[in-house]
């Protein structure tokens, strides 16, 4: 048998709430320091204890870290879910089943080896609750010795999750040897698979993507961070207060920022204005329904022009939908939130990189802006872990805008705060609190007003202004993350695609060029759409946009801007609340290139 | 002793600015309307408390009520908000500089109906605000509809009878803890002043529901917050005097006969008790007079409830002096070092896993 060496995956099937997460982390981190590129997707239900919860490990020779659609290794320990998990797993491949679980008979050519984890595990403590937890130390042990993955790594990575509790670290490195113990005295191995030390990952980092984003607001110099609490957003806030906690307190501990737990998204996005109007760096994070609370604030945002910071971590809806799921999903509804004429720049994060950078340049782009900017992450790219080089600080001073202090009052004789003077659609403003010169005031409202912050329903002074704000957001083109386009010269079409669907596309441009399909690539960052957009959709034939969404909501919006390229545009969609995966981006191209036979399994 | 302050500075006040320096825009409510009433006390307030313009934020909802922060120190910066969402919007205001003294204007409709979510929380984090609820009992923008203030047995201009339980958002406010709840009169400017002195003195949120006749929609027989009704019903506590911090106490007051509320800046509150045994730091005392009052049928009014020195929103928060919002970027971006220890330990994975499931 060809040995399948740094190149399948892993499936843990366990039960949430067992403890098996810093198992998990433990077997990935450890493949990860042997210097193999890694993934992994956690995919759980909306529980607390109790359901069924997946963990998939990828390990890939070249590079690939999107979710792939069967896997090689499957370890058996939750009964509920035993029979289809068992059932899922193709020929050749391998299962670990812990022994107490009954599963129906399995074909031949599978490879099945039964482990006695209980026995193993009740050798390593008396006590039942610890039995427990220590279990899933039990199949990374197995699972070490099977794939041959260097003890001292796993070593390395259980006490990095577990250095600050001896006592548990003492206990699970008991459970980890055992089972490699067991594993290397029972364990007859006929499967092909290994890993083998590569060097890729030198210098490199894993992190998620919601921990990168708080990082990237932390160095944005954030100083007001409101929330309230929703899945998948939850741990971008809970990992900025860590980080503000450690490195925002002068020597004496006081704060130099404020998180507020808001009693709903409502008031969240409230006191984010209202921290935004008095002159802070202001941000708050939620996922789709908190979106749908936030309309009316955010058309406020836009018409007053109050700079904001909002990050949403897509989930799969409408309603509470699957919410522990990843979707793409709030695209369209996002950048025209609110009802009137309302648009807003969105930045779209693609890595855990962009989730660092846009995490500081939202603010930048929010002040210079004077208007909300969102962020619209999802639940792969934010919860999961993600391979990523060092985050480069930022390199450039913040932008605080057009601010007018005393410096600046004392040199005019008046001021108007809605008034272009540079033709680029952005005003003057002032912050209460941040000038004594009184002609700096004015009155904030979202009812119509003239360039001096006036009231009026004059309908000439209402047009205009609205006008103005289209300029505005014309400005913004300029100001946005440009795409990253990737030509081919060969290529007659293009796949366009963005956020977290990125890396199934990079692995499917490979394949699609491999069966003679060379595709040119364009990888949206940002709304509005920037020039690039305009040449790419102009240079190829036809135009495959890449969503996970069922409606298209990008190339939706492609084709209203471009009309002249609308009849180009196809698409590619996975909206099942799973990561996307390459071979569904393969297979959705070929097919509508006309491509008959079907696409070859995705193995190596 | 508010007269002494105006002929001690003549026409101008501490801050070196006249009454007419606190002025705001031309009122575009009905006239005779209570808020415009109110709207005179503020500026009044403001101009014998020396308030900088400079350090105000005006911030308001949606409603006839929320108009009203145009129609005052128009010198300040004022922010008019969505309906019922005033208190986010102080609360980020605050968070972002926490030396701004805000006055936040609202109605019965913002605050009771759609706002009362926000209004309680508010008053749960202690948030510094000067909330004055200009409370006439019905929707006037939106021509007459009941509010949830409304008195059972009030009736519409229609002649429609409020059968509802109202909502009295001083007897929330007490009960949420507020360290200042004040309920008084649109008709009242002795009474109605001193409040507002004192509620800028204080370091917490400071309520005043102010009973402010709608002329048009609500001045008729049969409604409980006309002026005639509030006029034959009103039960004030005591009469009020505040004593600014910048001022000696030089009156008198007969022992036994006044009840002396010291400020955090200085400043005292001086209540001559008009209602016997009347204990304004008893909250207990205060919800159980309310009750009592509204079964009667008699509109207590006056200082209800004070506790002068309640933990801040900014102290719990630990924030640092300067505002936030004032501070410069190397104060909040920390240097380069900081983000290559962090990744460190990501590159180490001495980091806690990511949250979720498992």
């Amino acid at each position: 048998m060809k040995p399948a060496l740094n190149d399948f995956s892993i499936h843990v099937a366990t039960v949430n709430g067992s403890g098996s997460q810093t198992a998990n982390t433990v077997l990935m981190r450890a493949i990860f320091q042997m210097g193999i590129p890694v993934s992994g997707k956690n995919l759980f239900p909306s529980n607390i204890a109790g359901l069924p919860t997946w963990f998939t490990i990828r390990a890939s020779k070249d590079g690939y870290v999107a979710r792939r659609r069967g896997n090689e290794i499957l370890v058996v320990m939750n009964p509920e879910t035993a029979t289809e998990d068992v059932a899922a797993m193709g020929p050749g491949s391998v299962i670990v089943l812990n022994e107490q679980i009954t599963v129906p008979e399995v074909p031949a050519d599978r490879f099945v080896y039964r482990v006695p984890m209980k026995q193993i595990t009740d050798a390593v403590t008396t006590d039942v609750k610890l039995r427990k937890l220590v279990i899933n130390m039990v199949y990374v042990g197995v699972l070490a010795e099977l794939l041959g993955i260097e003890a001292v790594e796993i070593q390395r990575a259980l006490e990095a999750q577990l250095g600050r509790k001896p006592k548990a670290l003492g206990l699970n490195q008991q459970a980890l040897e055992a089972g490699a113990k067991w594993a290397r005295e029972n364990i007859e191995k006929k499967d092909p698979y290994r890993l083998e030390r590569m060097d890729a990952n030198t210098g490199k980092i894993l992190i998620d993507g919601n921990a990168a984003g708080a990082l990237g607001a932390m160095f944005g110099g954030v100083t007001v961070v409101t929330w309230y609490p929703i899945t998948p957003s939850s741990s971008l806030v809970e990992s900025l207060i860590g980080f503000l906690d450690r490195f925002r307190r002068s020597p004496e501990g006081a704060a130099t920022y404020s998180v507020v737990q808001a009693e709903d998204e409502i008031a969240a996005i409230g006191m984010v204005l209202g921290a935004g109007w008095a002159g802070a760096r202001a941000m708050t994070s939620t996922s789709g329904p908190g979106i749908s609370l936030m309309a009316e604030f955010t058309g406020y945002g836009y018409y007053a022009e109050i700079p904001a910071v909002i990050w949403d971590i897509q989930r799969v809806g409408p309603s509470t939908g699957l919410p522990t799921r990843t979707m793409q999903g709030d695209l369209q509804f996002v950048s025209q939130l609110s009802h009137g004429d309302t648009r807003h720049p969105i930045l779209i994060p693609s890595s855990v990189e962009d989730c660092f950078e846009f995490g500081w340049r939202a603010f930048d782009l929010a002040d210079r802006l004077q208007t909300p900017v969102f962020v619209l992450s999802d639940l792969d790219l934010g919860m999961n872990n993600w391979m990523s080089e060092p985050f480069l600080y930022p390199d450039e001073a913040w932008d605080r805008g057009k601010v007018l202090g005393d410096d600046e009052l004392a040199q005019i004789t008046k001021f108007e705060r809605y008034r272009d003077l540079e033709g680029d659609g952005i005003p003057y403003r002032t912050v209460p609190g941040g000038h004594r010169d009184l002609k700096g005031a004015y009155f904030t409202r979202g009812s119509g007003h003239d360039e001096a912050a006036r009231y009026t329903e004059d309908a000439a002074t209402y047009a205009r202004n609205m006008d103005r704000l289209n300029r505005k957001y014309e400005t913004a083109r300029d100001l946005v993350p440009a795409p990253v386009v990737t030509e081919h010269p060969n290529a007659q079409v293009g796949v366009l695609a963005f956020g977290s669907s990125h890396w199934a596309v990079v692995e499917a441009r490979d394949q699609l060029a491999k069966t003679g399909l060379p595709t040119g690539y364009l990888l949206l960052k940002a709304l509005p759409f920037t020039s690039e957009v305009a040449r790419f959709l102009n240079k190829y034939k036809r135009i495959y946009v890449v969503e996970q969404n069922r409606d298209g909501q990008v190339a939706q919006m492609l084709r209203a801007e471009f009309p002249a390229e609308a009849m180009k545009i196809r698409l590619v969609l996975h909206y099942d609340g799973l990561p996307i995966d390459a071979q569904s981006v393969t297979e959705g191209v070929r097919r509508q290139e006309g491509v008959r036979e079907a696409v070859a399994e995705v193995t190596r | 002793m508010t007269e002494t302050i105006e002929k001690a500075g003549g026409d101008r006040n501490r801050v070196g600015l006249t009454r007419a320096d606190y002025d705001g825009g031309k009122t575009t409510l009905c006239p005779g309307c209570g808020h415009n009433a109110i709207t005179a006390a503020i500026i009044q307030a403001a101009y014998e408390s020396s308030l900088e313009p400079q350090q105000v934020a005006k911030l308001s909802g949606i409603g006839c009520s929320s108009k009203t922060p145009a129609y005052f120190l128009g010198r300040s910066h004022g922010f008019n908000a969505v309906h019922g969402r005033m208190p986010s919007i102080a609360t980020g205001v605050h968070a972002a500089n926490h030396n701004l003294l805000l006055i936040g204007v609202s109605g019965d409709g913002d605050t009771a109906s759609i706002g009362l979510g926000q209004f309680c929380h508010l008053i749960r984090r202690n948030v510094p605000v000067v909330y004055i609820i200009e409370n006439n009992g019905v929707y006037g923008l939106t021509k007459g509809q009941f509010s949830a203030t409304a008195d059972v047995g009030s009736t519409q201009k229609t002649g429609a009878v409020n059968k509802l339980l109202p909502i009295d958002c001083c007897e929330i406010a007490i009960q949420l803890g507020c360290g200042f709840v004040a309920r008084s009169f649109s008709g009242d400017q002795k009474q109605l002043r001193p409040l507002l002195k004192a509620a800028f003195s204080h370091r917490g949120t400071a309520v005043i529901d102010v009973i402010s006749p709608c002329v048009t929609f609500a001045d008729h027989e049969g409604s409980t917050k006309s002026y005639a009704f509030v006029k034959e019903h009103d039960a004030p506590l005591h009469s009020i005097d505040f004593v600014p911090y910048f001022e000696d106490m030089h009156v008198d007051y007969e022992p036994g006969m006044t009840y002396d509320v010291t400020m955090p800046d200085g400043s005292h509150l001086v209540l001559k008790k008009l209602e016997a045994d009347y204990d304004p730091t008893d909250a207990e005392m205060a919800l159980h007079r309310l009750a009592e009052a509204a079964r009667e049928q008699r509109l207590l009014t006056g200082l209800l409830h004070v506790n002068p020195e309640p933990r801040g929103f900014d102290v719990d928060q630990k924030l640092v002096d300067e505002p936030l919002a004032a501070l410069p970027l190397d104060r909040v971006r920390p240097p380069r070092v900081v983000l290559e220890q962090i990744v460190d330990q990501y590159r180490q994975g001495k980091v806690a896993a990511a949250a979720g499931g498992g």
